[in-house]
């Protein structure tokens, strides 16, 4: 039974080399394309993001009754007018830049997004958000499926996810890069010089075999491919000087790296990124500065201005479609920690250039009566009056250019979402 | 690292360990696989010293910053857990645990941003043994009960201080009682999604209603600490009903109890747990996708005939493992090299393969962060997200790095094995020397083709010193950072 590894590599099957696509060829592509490329970038709020302590229904006398400890006072919130069933709203008072971009017509807040049955596992609820498949969530993701239905050969960098592991949303046929630090996406070599080159051009040529019969180990292949194939073109975007300092934090340093790719015209379409945190079982802390929530809007409010300012400075803000989820929203009530728990439907963001901004749907009324139509759960949980696939179906078809039903297997267009 | 394969053996030290050392190699070798299979799982016959060899000659180093403190410090915690992986007797141990670290998935930075840096490494990682308040980490209690009973395990699990705090615990109260604990242990540690309702989370949450955390000792002589309290007074003491039989006369309904006696309900919910079927399968699935093969649909022959063993055996971990290392699915020719590594099994691998002379493990850490895993920190409470999520390009990248990285410092170690072994005298020596060291999934013969072409790239043949320097630490750099040596 003893087979030697060198038997292993001698008795291999054959492989066939595909070409490699040059870099540079599809960076002449990414120029033709000229300033006009649709870049979309999907915002992850990761662990249930509590879109009341976001979006405050501040005359909603529930909403205190229910929320003691954690409600967010009415004088303190960022007043935005009212929406179509008259709730008088609010955003968090620490999201004054958002309150710039709204103000500027550029921030579009979709209430109620969600699904029948929502799921209240943050696992479950990521993969059916990020599939947009609530019967088969293990399939690939709803912005992958576009990557793989852009006609081939499809640029390696078509796709750009700002986190070291692959998001579900983005798992495609298509290898999306995972570029947390564009510094530092770089090819090392224990040698130099001459030495040094040899081995790169190695690992470059063996990394552009396919492995026939092999899907599994091809996988592999892609990766490596994919990241030998983008070294370049990704060490530009290093040297991209914004017009304005971004936050340090992860989420601020990530938006720097896409406003690079963008400003660089380096071919990426997609981008994903994600700021985390949300998951406010305990102490949320929403009012006190520096609490909890408090900081997680800070986050994203610190970053996202940065980003929009930057985008308007580079004339990119109209070339640009942020638009957010978060697997499910939490709680009305709030529990004994202080904090929430795990509820259904919640807010979705849009922002960028092109939207028109405004609220859509309708706030709920947090009316504890069981029969209260906006609730669900025995009025535990706020229901769901948009699908989110209508969103994604808005933006597939609008902002994408593709066909929605193809892509989402099923027609949910709905022609009120004209956030876009 | 001179050696000659034995692909059986290898096979099962990659699975039930991290790989092979020459010295691990040599004494499985001589063994049956029913005899090497019995010292993984009863490693209590091998001695636990492997925490005493830190520091000395001979093993891969560690950094310290001053006192080298792993019951205080999640960095030196880190590295003594890699040091465990690279030089422990036993390996399945040390490989259940982390197996275990994935399924009861905690995280550091929630634990130290409650209670403090050092307090978050101590309730996480301290040994009992070392701590003045006899404080046992959650995964030092895991490797304790690698293969013990899950029964026990999830007990443990509800009283783990770690665990309070991560999941709120701590804070679960009759008059709030808080679903976070309840919906994982049904979601994520037992029975999985589609075996429960939301009905059974919030009655969950009430079961488990004063099982708090308290602090106990004193500050003085350092015992000072927070532990598990079951705190009466905060119990919900009515009925509880689900919708599978928490008792083995199928009754549903965990009966109303007093405050005093409510302690009882959360143990019976744990013992309904332990005893669903659909636990033993759950368990099952998660252990042919870790040991057996990742590829394809999951055998459900093999989930079956475990989940039974699981039954059967009342939970009993160490006869689940025998059954599950001694089944034709693991030793299906199929099943070699199906697996993609998680990060530290790739970095630990690769140290028992090329060598660990003069490297430090604190040396893996941003690199292993780079790939995806930062040990006692999984992202969230449904721990890594094994197989392609870990082949990111920046992930693939960083995993390339780090095998330059290794090889570099290796490169005068490397240098001498390949003169000792006389395999400085051609381009084929070498490669075959080094191929038989990092036994990887077999590659495609022009693979071969363009290693050998590299060698003979920058010159003619010599065989001196600098250049076998040169092309020894390249070759390792590219064969360990191979797609082929991704599998395991």
């Amino acid at each position: 039974m003893k087979v030697t590894r060198r038997q292993f590599v001698k008795g291999g099957v054959a492989a066939f080399t595909v070409t490699f696509a040059a870099p540079e060829f599809l960076s002449d592509l990414a120029r033709a394309q000229g300033a006009h490329t649709r870049n979309f970038v999907v915002l992850y709020l990761s662990g249930g993001n509590d879109a009341l302590s976001m979006l405050v229904p501040y005359n909603d006398p529930f909403y205190y009754s229910r929320r003691p400890t954690i409600g967010v006072p009415a004088g303190q919130v960022l007043q935005i007018g009212t929406d179509s069933s008259r709730a008088a709203l609010g955003l968090h008072p620490r999201l004054t830049g958002l309150k710039q971009i709204f103000d500027q017509g550029r921030l579009a807040l979709i209430q109620r997004t969600g699904y029948e049955n929502q799921s209240r596992s943050h696992f479950l609820g990521t993969d059916i958000w990020s599939t947009a498949d609530p019967n088969n969530s293990q399939s690939l993701g709803w912005v992958g499926r576009y990557l793989d239905s852009l006609p081939s050969p499809v640029d390696p960098l078509v796709g750009w996810n700002t986190t070291a592991t692959l998001p579900h949303v983005l798992a495609a046929r298509t290898a999306v890069p995972a570029i947390a630090n564009p510094a530092a996406y770089a090819f090392v070599s224990p040698n130099a010089g001459v030495e040094a080159n040899a081995e790169r051009n190695t690992a470059l040529r063996i990394a552009s075999h396919v492995p026939v019969d092999r899907p599994e180990l091809a996988f592999v292949y892609g990766s490596a491919q994919a990241a030998m194939g983008t070294l370049d073109r990704v060490a530009t975007v290093a040297q991209y000087t914004p017009t304005l300092t971004y936050p340090n934090t992860g989420f601020g340093q990530a938006l720097r790296a896409v406003a690079g790719a963008m400003n660089k015209g380096i071919g990426t379409r997609v981008f994903y990124v994600t700021t985390g945190g949300f998951d406010t079982h305990s102490a949320q802390s929403v009012n006190a500065v520096n609490g909890a929530y408090y900081n997680l809007m800070a986050t994203l409010n610190d970053g996202l201005i940065a980003f929009y300012n930057d985008l308007k400075n580079q004339g990119l803000l109209d070339d640009t479609l942020v638009l957010s989820f978060s697997e499910f929203g939490r709680r009305i009530t709030e529990n004994g920690s202080a904090g929430t728990d795990h509820g259904a439907a919640s807010v979705m963001l849009a922002m960028g250039g092109k939207v028109s901004g405004g609220l859509y749907g309708t706030a709920p009324s947090l009316n504890l009566d069981p029969a209260n139509p906006t609730l669900e759960n025995a009025a535990g949980d706020v229901r769901f009056e948009t699908d989110f696939r209508s969103v994604y179906a808005r933006v597939l078809d609008n902002w994408l250019g593709t066909d929605s039903v193809r892509l989402l297997g099923g027609n949910f267009r709905k022609a009120s979402l004209s956030f876009i | 690292m001179a050696r000659t394969p034995d692909r059986q053996i290898e096979h099962l030290l990659r699975r039930a360990g991290f790989g092979a050392r020459p010295d691990e190699l040599d004494m499985y070798g001589q063994m049956s696989i029913p005899d090497a299979v019995d010292m993984l799982v009863n490693f209590e016959g091998v001695d636990d010293a492997v925490d005493t060899f830190i520091g000395k000659a001979g093993y891969v180093n560690v950094t310290t910053r001053g006192q080298f403190l792993p019951q205080a410090n999640i960095t030196d915690a880190r590295q003594r857990w890699l040091f465990r992986m690279v030089h422990s007797d036993r390996p399945l141990q040390e490989k259940m645990t982390l197996f275990w670290h994935n399924h009861f998935a905690t995280g550091y930075t929630k634990v130290a941003g409650t209670l403090g840096a050092a307090e978050g490494a101590r309730y996480l990682a301290a040994k009992a043994s070392e701590d003045p308040g006899k404080v046992r980490g959650q995964i030092e209690m895991l490797r304790e009960n690698a293969l013990g009973n899950f029964r026990d395990i999830l007990v443990n699990i509800a009283k783990d201080a770690a665990m309070l705090v991560w999941l709120d615990g701590r804070t679960n109260t009759k008059a709030k009682p808080q679903e976070n604990f309840a919906r994982e242990i049904m979601e994520l540690f037992t029975v999985g999604v589609g075996n429960y309702t939301e009905e059974d989370v919030y009655a969950g949450a009430r079961v488990f209603t004063g099982w708090n955390m308290q602090q106990a000792g004193n500050a003085a002589d350092g015992s000072r600490r927070q532990e598990f309290a079951y705190v009466a007074a905060q119990h919900e003491t009515t009925a509880k009903t689900f919708s599978f039989a928490v008792y083995p006369s199928g009754s549903r309904t965990i009966g109303a109890r007093s405050a005093s006696d409510g302690m009882q309900d959360g143990l019976d919910l744990i013992d309904g747990l332990a005893a669903n079927p659909n636990t033993g399968r759950y368990l099952a699935t998660k252990l042919y996708r870790f040991f057996v093969n990742e590829f394809g649909a999951v055998n459900e022959t093999f989930v079956n005939r475990i989940a039974n063993v699981y039954l059967q055996s009342k939970y009993d971990m160490r006869v689940v493992m025998r059954e599950v290392l001694l089944s034709p699915e693991f030793w299906d020719p199929s099943a070699y090299f199906a697996r993609y590594s998680w990060p530290v099994e790739f970095v630990v691998r690769a140290l028992k393969d090329i060598g660990w002379n003069g490297f430090s493990v604190n040396d893996a850490l941003t690199p292993l962060s780079n790939m995806g895993q930062i040990l006692y920190d999984p992202p969230d409470v449904a721990g890594w997200r094994p197989g392609q999520e870990w082949f990111s390009t920046s992930a693939m990248l960083s995993r390339l790095n780090f095998a330059a990285s290794l090889a570099s410092n290796q490169k005068f170690n490397l240098t001498t094995a390949v003169k000792t072994a006389g395999a400085n005298r051609s381009p084929e020596a070498l490669l075959a020397f080094i191929s038989d060291a990092l036994v990887a999934a077999p590659a495609d013969a022009s693979v071969a083709g363009e290693l050998s072409s590299y060698l003979r790239a920058t010159g003619a043949w010599t065989g001196a010193d600098a250049q076998i320097q040169n092309k020894a630490a390249g070759l390792v750099h590219l064969i360990a950072g191979s797609p082929e040596y991704q599998l395991l």
